[in-house]
């Protein structure tokens, strides 16, 4: 690098390589917390299945209802509460016994955690996304299971939700972070 | 047992089960749970256009294109096989004031008033289905995660971050549904 490089254009280009998405671990810098192992495809084959589940669960208690949503953002009902509550804490729960007894995947691997940093994205990225969220009544994962029971349209609201990803990513540069 | 379980699932049943989603997930292979960023494997893998964004190995996160696709096949089994025959039961508040808006059909879980192939073009579909989706997209990996990425995996990791997204997901979703959702379903 240009060692002429302001202190501006430096934090510039480390914004640039860091990774501020907290659900892609493969960006990390550090790759410890990454599987090294390589597995032919069809070991993917478990997640569909995990998905397959996750998906059930989500039409099945109705948390992929526009309907539902709608009662949440005005405090009609409990029910969106107690989903996402009650997943939390056992989120939580189980997130403190695998640290705690420090727990192996299936292949005998170390789990491990990253923290991540804050950035003003997820204020502005929170605040569209709940926007949207209203809107549509639906979350990213709904979008799939809502196509998935027969709501064909919905491929239109998938397709602009990539189109919205590419779009961020095309300007990403240009937003405050 | 089968008509039990095509009833609407209880919160406390569905939420528990959710949560095992974290663990079940890191156990099968140190995955983080979260949804959204398969849109952007998506665009990585379609359509990257040199954006320095979408470009990394992809093919590393193929394991959460094959967990969404799972998502979309759980839609279609319930549909084939664990269908609740009867309309969704929502708040009679939410009933008559959607009835204001012509929104009477309450038989599947996403409102065939709104959302139909004959309304993508209305200014109202349009602003719902094309503008609503491109919000959640462009939000979602603005804010790095979704309501699974950041409410549920970390909320559960306790990460601080996660938690600020989770409260402006609410404040924008408040926002929305109450001063902003009138005007455009009065469309």
């Amino acid at each position: 690098m240009d060692s002429k490089e302001t202190i501006q254009q430096r934090k510039h280009r480390r914004f640039l390589t860091e990774n501020t998405d907290f659900e892609v671990r493969s960006l990390d810098a550090e790759s410890f917390n990454e599987s090294e192992l390589i597995h032919p495809w069809y070991y993917n084959l478990k997640y569909l299945f995990a998905g397959l589940l996750f998906g059930i669960i989500l039409v099945k208690a109705e948390v992929i209802s526009w309907f539902r949503i709608q009662e949440m953002f005005r405090l009609q009902s409990f029910h969106m509460y107690g989903v996402i509550g009650s997943a939390v804490v056992v989120g939580i729960l189980s997130v403190l016994i695998i640290k705690k007894f420090k727990l192996k995947t299936i292949y005998g691997e170390p789990i491990e955690f990253v923290s991540k940093k804050f950035n003003k994205g997820n204020i502005y990225g929170g605040l569209m996304f709940g926007f949207g969220w209203a809107i549509t009544g639906a979350c990213p994962g709904p979008l799939f299971a809502q196509i998935g029971t027969g709501a064909t349209v919905i491929i239109v609201t998938l397709l602009s939700a990539v189109a919205g990803t590419w779009v961020y990513g095309k300007f990403r540069n240009n937003l405050p972070h | 047992m089968l008509d039990l379980l095509k009833q609407p699932w209880p919160w406390y049943v569905a939420g528990p089960l959710i949560g095992l989603m974290v663990p079940a997930l890191l156990l099968l292979g140190n995955k983080s749970f979260g949804i959204s960023s398969s849109l952007r494997h998506i665009c990585a893998a379609c359509i990257p256009a040199k954006i320095p964004f979408f470009q990394y190995n992809w093919k590393k996160e193929l394991w959460n294109l094959f967990f969404v696709s799972g998502v979309l096949l759980g839609g279609v089994v319930v549909a084939l096989f664990l269908q609740n025959p009867e309309p969704v039961q929502v708040n009679g508040a939410l009933v008559s004031e959607l009835q204001q808006y012509g929104i009477s059909n309450y038989h599947g879980l996403v409102p065939v008033d709104l959302f139909n192939w004959s309304n993508v073009l209305s200014l109202k579909g349009l602003i719902m289905m094309v503008g609503g989706g491109f919000l959640v997209g462009f939000g979602t990996r603005y804010a790095g995660g979704c309501t699974s990425g950041h409410a549920i995996m970390g909320l559960s990791n306790l990460q601080l971050p996660s938690l600020v997204a989770t409260v402006s997901f609410m404040a924008g979703g408040f926002f929305v549904a109450n001063l902003i959702l009138p005007w455009i379903l009065k469309l």
